[in-house]
């Protein structure tokens, strides 16, 4: 097996083809000496770093330090504000700013929740389907079958199932959440980006968000921003510490934790600034 | 909510509320509720005044004619035969007309504002469209005087060669007549519905597009599908007020509309509206009966336009429900 596919390797040039026949590249994400503006703000300094596939990757650092802007690179959410991007962002074996990506699809593959939830003032239902719809599909019985395994993956089915059609807005803060979590797995993505998913929620809904976290971990790619330092320890395999709009430290979540290598990243953790 | 509590909290650190301040305090209150109530009243007040006086002083012609004023077709002053149905329809079809013309630009001028245009060219157009809602409308009626008029005069000739088997476009080139009414309607109650709409775009919150967007979806699905169903009940409220507008404006029709109080299914004969038939034979009522009349054409108005926005404001619930049931 291993030598099947290391003949095939040498045969072909490594590109991202090649890799997917073979097998999922280690890394979902891969970033070069990034640089992001807002104007005249120089929010990313050189950010370079990987990201294991199937794990969970925690972004923590003071406000202000580029975390958001630095998820929001990784499906091109920031085309929405006027920041300037430059340097090299691989997701999924592709230059996602090159010219040719299709960044729809690229939303497609890499999906997001947001600190707030923001579910739609549509039906419980039509808020997880939203994403099959906008790609065409209108079959019921898949559109029907599709959000009720995307309810269950987000744990929320069985709060859900008897009142699909009534207004999403009518959950609670951490339903919603899960909602729109629920609503962001319908698409099948193979990245999930989380920026602060449960800073709004009260610890009971926190800990239900957590444990999703940790059962998603494995299909999914996951980045999460969190200013919790319990919540990254909790959920996260590996952590990166963002500082001022550079990339002071990422190691494993516990080596992070226990042996910081960054004086900066001892004083953050131990809550001496930030 | 922690800040909240540590301001009451400094607040009323120095010295305890004592109970003459709290009675006050309340004092105030009711003073104030008072005085808005009081002016709420007013609208209220004003509004039934307005519909007395008119019933009181229309009741000549109401009990003369019955019902056979509103069915009745004939427009006679000399011989005091008064149907209002022509000017009904000629209100109603030259307002839907103008809708029909203004919705569609003002939506699309709306989407490209709040999602597609750059900062400048946004903030030229607006001051634009501000312009533009402040022109009086007897200018906008000479404009049609001397620009719509000799134009549909001159395009209807094609527009009857293409379509003439429809009922709609028959009829002899005047170039005064419901078309052109409807045309420069429509451009009269643009200004405020683009900027009611805009409005009503601009009060979705971002993160709505976000949302959106994060689904896969395109620029255009987005706005179709997150940003108009999110304020609809603004949007329906821009057009209700254009609607308003359109059915009450007199001076730019009366110059434009041809001024005959016909029914006609061609779009290009002239007709005549309520308002713009008060305005043109109020200085000739000479009888009684004559006044009393117009008075009633007066109160239909009213009626209509109280119906239409009842029937928008019913549209806007049955729609807003449409998204998912609340309890
Ligand atoms: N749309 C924008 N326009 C201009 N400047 C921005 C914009 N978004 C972020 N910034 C600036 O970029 C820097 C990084 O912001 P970012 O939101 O990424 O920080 P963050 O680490 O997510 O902070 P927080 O923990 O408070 O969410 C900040 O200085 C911020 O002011
Ligand atoms: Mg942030």
């Amino acid at each position: 097996m291993t030598n099947r596919s290391f003949a095939h390797a040498v045969r072909t040039p490594p590109d991202r083809w090649s890799m997917q026949v073979t097998q999922a590249p280690a890394h979902a994400i891969s970033v070069q000496g990034l640089h992001v503006y807002y104007g005249t703000v120089h929010a990313l300094k050189g950010i370079s770093l990987k990201i294991k596939t199937g794990q969970v990757t925690a972004l923590i650092g003071p406000s202000g330090c580029g975390k958001s802007t630095f998820l929001r690179t990784l499906n091109r959410m920031n085309d929405l504000t006027e920041a300037v991007v430059a340097g090299s962002v691989f997701v999924l074996g592709e230059n996602i700013y090159s010219p040719q990506v299709d960044v729809v699809e690229l939303r497609r593959r890499v999906g997001m929740v947001f600190q707030t939830p923001n579910p739609f003032p549509k039906s419980i239902f039509e808020n997880v389907v939203f994403g099959l719809r906008r790609q065409g599909i209108k079959d019921r019985r898949v559109l029907a079958e599709v959000a009720e395994n995307s309810l269950k993956r987000a744990a929320l089915w069985d709060e859900v199932k008897d009142r699909l059609h009534d207004s999403a807005l009518t959950l609670s803060g951490g339903q919603q959440q899960r909602l729109c979590i629920a609503r962001a797995l319908a698409l099948e993505p193979k990245v999930l980006l989380m920026d602060e998913p449960a800073s709004a929620l009260d610890p009971v809904a926190t800990a239900k968000i957590e444990q999703l976290i940790m059962d998603l971990k494995g299909d999914y790619t996951i980045v999460i921003v969190t200013h919790n330092m319990q919540q990254a320890v909790r959920v996260s395999d590996e952590t990166a510490f963002f500082l001022n709009g550079e990339l002071i430290e990422m190691a494993s979540t516990r080596t992070l934790f226990t042996q910081p290598a960054d004086r900066r990243t001892e004083d953050y953790i131990s809550g001496r600034f930030g | 909510m922690t800040s909240h509590a540590a301001t009451e909290k400094s607040r009323s650190r120095p010295a305890p509320p004592s109970p003459q301040d709290i009675r006050r305090k309340h004092v105030g209150d009711a003073l104030f509720r008072g005085i808005t109530a009081l002016a709420a009243a007013s609208v209220l007040a004003l509004a039934a005044i307005y519909v007395v006086q008119m019933a009181l002083n229309s009741w000549e012609a109401v009990r003369h004619f019955g019902w056979s004023f509103v069915v009745g077709t004939t427009w006679d002053p000399v011989f005091e035969e008064f149907g209002a149905l022509p000017v009904i329809w000629g209100t109603v079809i030259s307002s839907l007309l103008a809708l029909l013309i203004a919705v569609p630009i003002s939506l699309g001028v709306s989407i490209y504002l709040t999602e597609i245009a750059g900062r400048r060219i946004r903030r030229i157009i607006e001051f634009l469209i501000e312009i533009l809602a402040s022109i009086p409308s007897v200018v906008y009626g000479l404009w049609g005087i001397f620009v719509l008029v000799p134009l549909v005069r001159s395009i209807q000739p094609h527009l009857t060669s293409w379509f003439g088997f429809l009922p709609l476009f028959q009829g002899p080139p005047f170039g005064y007549g419901m078309l052109t009414a409807g045309i420069i309607l429509a451009i009269m109650i643009l200004p405020i519905m683009t900027s009611l709409t805009r409005e009503a775009l601009h009060a979705v919150p971002n993160h709505q597009r976000e949302a959106s967007l994060a689904l896969a979806s395109t620029r255009w699905e987005m706005i179709r599908h997150a940003v108009l169903p999110y304020n609809k009940s603004g949007i329906i409220a821009a057009i209700v007020l254009g609607l308003g507008r359109a059915l009450g404006e007199t001076m730019a029709v009366t110059m434009v509309i041809g001024n005959q109080p016909t029914i006609s299914t061609s779009l290009f004969m002239p007709a005549q509206t309520i308002a713009s038939l008060i305005a043109n034979e109020f200085a000739e009522a000479s009888s009684s009966l004559y006044l009393s009349v117009l008075i009633e054409l007066g109160l239909l108005l009213f009626g209509i336009t109280l119906l239409l926005n009842v029937g928008a404001r019913l549209l806007v619930n049955r729609i807003s429900h449409a998204g998912g049931r609340r309890r």
